[in-house]
């Protein structure tokens, strides 16, 4: 390994890295700058321009209530991509502490931390989420914390496995034979195991986080009219299938495409950082 | 074996409890007063709201409330849903045969597209076919659901008209939805297939079974595929979960009647009672599918029985 070049050079030469990289780079943009790109307002209505194909007037349309189909999808990018951070943000944060601590001492508070986890896992996909939309109250910010809660076991079981096997390692009981403080071995010489698997995890998780709070949006969970949200956009074009494909396809593409980033770059790390992990 | 699976059976209970604990918490979590929320669209008076407590026993202790709730769940009695003012159990009877329906017509589309596709791209690594499938299945992976179903409306239900867009009953309507969903769990199929067959492809076994000269389509069959099925076995009960949330949004996108759209319908209508009813009918169902998918794989994986 240390002949071989260094990894973020190996990172460049992975096609789908970089693929997903670019892709993520330019809706990262895109999304940033929506205020100043986007022609018009995203949530001003104009009756008398609604339904107006693609074209000069309207790059991507306009919808049935005359808004900006362009303008609504680049705003949707923004929301996406915060709602994605957000939601793997409070994912990490809570799951973290949780597989550490876990993980380190084991035990009996490890049996109790692992049999709570084992019910969350019991609940399917996004049910767990729909439960705590349910409990929350629907809202664009409460399905953040849902999509959030909801992947805390994930998190909490893949710390907790780097964990026990870091434990192990001569390094880390030569750390407790010097008289290391359990704070100083976790952060210092566990945490670190913890990072590359984390890192690959959280990158596909933001895609997963991503879909599902675009599927409670558009179940009518989330976002709440007129934001310019993704799921919510499709769910209004919904009943303009026929007449007005370009209400729903747009932001379809955009979710679409930003996990696919997400997926592709989670796919490289994976390959680079953390072997092991390999589907 | 038997001790294996009997083992298995017990673990499941304190799952099955602590589920009933957490769904049985969620009327406690609400912020809020519960019975307020959910008569929030009527107009009421003060008598009928203490009359709702005293219908759904919140006036009671809790740990007695709880008691009552896993005691009358055991005997398929889930409460009474708001709205309707129909038993929940017979709600989620209304439904779940929909859903069922669904949920396995997707699984099948999935193995038929998935396990094909893996296999194939495994046998050819590295060539375009391999390529082109592993982008395919990446792209399945990243689709959401709800809009690839409502392009399969617009390609096979608007202009070609083969397919009808939303309702459910007969399997003409279960067509367009099992695609949908199966398509979508037929990309992680698909990839996990691939992988799992190159490492039993490089197994030693498979080179002696060459080796000794066998054809290669038999020891691709005989050899590697059996065994490179074990691990797709476990996918198998997960994705059965996957599918179960995933009718939650396929139902939606067309209007088909089914578990999915009962959860749905009752948060919009916060219609807890029929929430909690049908979160814990799925979940717990999810557990009894993971649980007899443990029992195959042991009966094809002679090393998890021993082990």
């Amino acid at each position: 390994m240390a002949d071989g070049p260094t990894p973020l050079r190996r990172l460049v030469r992975h096609r789908g890295a970089v693929a997903g990289l670019v892709i993520l780079g330019v809706l990262a943009l895109l999304a940033i700058g929506a205020p100043w790109l986007s022609p018009r307002d995203p949530i001003k209505t104009a009756p008398r321009a609604a339904l107006q194909a693609p074209g000069s007037g309207y790059l991507l349309g306009s919808d049935q209530f005359g808004r900006d189909v362009a303008s609504r999808v680049l705003h949707g990018a923004r929301l996406s991509l915060v709602v994605g951070l957000i939601s793997v943000s409070i994912a990490v944060g809570i799951g973290t502490p949780i597989g550490l601590v876990s993980g380190y001492y084991g035990g009996r508070l490890d049996a109790v931390l692992m049999r709570v986890i084992d019910v969350l896992l019991a609940f399917p996909g996004i049910l767990l989420a729909l439960a705590i939309v349910s409990v929350l109250t629907p809202g664009l910010g409460n399905v953040m914390i849902a999509v959030g809660l909801a992947a805390v076991p994930t998190y909490a079981r893949l710390v907790r496995a780097s964990v026990l096997s870091a434990r192990e390692q001569v390094y880390v009981e030569a750390a407790r034979a010097i008289g290391g403080r359990d704070r100083t071995i976790l952060t210092r010489y566990i945490l670190p195991n913890v990072v590359a698997p984390l890192i690959v995890t959280a990158t596909l998780g933001l895609g997963t986080a991503i879909l599902s709070a675009a599927a409670l949006s558009f179940l009518g969970l989330g976002s709440q009219p007129p934001t310019a949200e993704w799921g919510r956009m499709l769910a209004e074009g919904r009943d303009f299938l026929r007449e007005a494909w370009w209400i729903s396809t747009f932001p379809g593409l955009g979710i679409m495409l930003t996990v696919l980033a997400m997926n592709l770059l989670g796919d490289g790390l994976r390959d680079l950082l953390d072997p092991r992990l390999k589907v | 074996m038997l001790t294996y699976l009997a083992r298995r059976f017990l673990a499941v209970i304190p799952v099955l409890f602590g589920v009933t604990l957490a769904v049985f918490s969620m009327l406690f979590l609400v912020p809020g007063d519960p019975v307020k929320i959910m008569l929030a669209e009527f107009v009421t008076t003060p008598d009928q709201v203490a009359q709702m407590r005293a219908q759904l026993h919140l006036d009671e202790p809790i740990l007695k409330q709880y008691g009552r709730f896993v005691g009358n769940a055991l005997r398929g009695d889930l409460g009474t849903s708001i709205r309707s003012r129909r038993a929940v159990s017979t709600e989620i009877g209304d439904n779940v045969g929909s859903t069922a329906q669904l949920a396995l017509a997707s699984m099948a589309v999935a193995v038929a597209i998935g396990v094909p596709l893996g296999l194939m791209a495994a046998l050819l690594r590295n060539s375009w076919f391999d390529a082109g499938s592993m982008i395919v299945a990446l792209l399945g992976v990243s689709m959401p659901s709800f809009w690839l179903g409502l392009l399969m409306i617009v390609a096979f239900s608007l202009h070609l008209g083969w397919f009808p867009a939303t309702g459910g009953g007969d399997l003409w309507h279960l067509v367009l939805p099992s695609v949908t969903l199966g398509m979508i769990a037929s990309a992680i199929i698909a990839r996990l297939t691939r992988s799992s067959m190159l490492e039993v492809l490089g197994q030693d076994y498979v080179r002696t079974a060459r080796a000794k000269g066998l054809a290669w389509w038999g020891v691709v069959v005989r050899h590697a595929l059996k065994n490179a099925l074990i691990p797709i076995i476990t996918i198998f009960g997960l994705q059965f979960g996957n599918l179960l949330a995933g009718a939650v949004i396929v139902e939606t996108v067309f209007s088909r009647p089914g578990l999915g759209r009962l959860i749905v319908g009752g948060i919009l209508a916060k219609d807890f009672p029929l929430v909690q009813g049908t979160v814990l009918f799925v979940a717990a169902s999810y557990v009894m599918i993971n649980v007899l998918v443990d029992a195959a794989y042991a009966f094809v994986d002679p090393r998890i029985r021993v082990g």
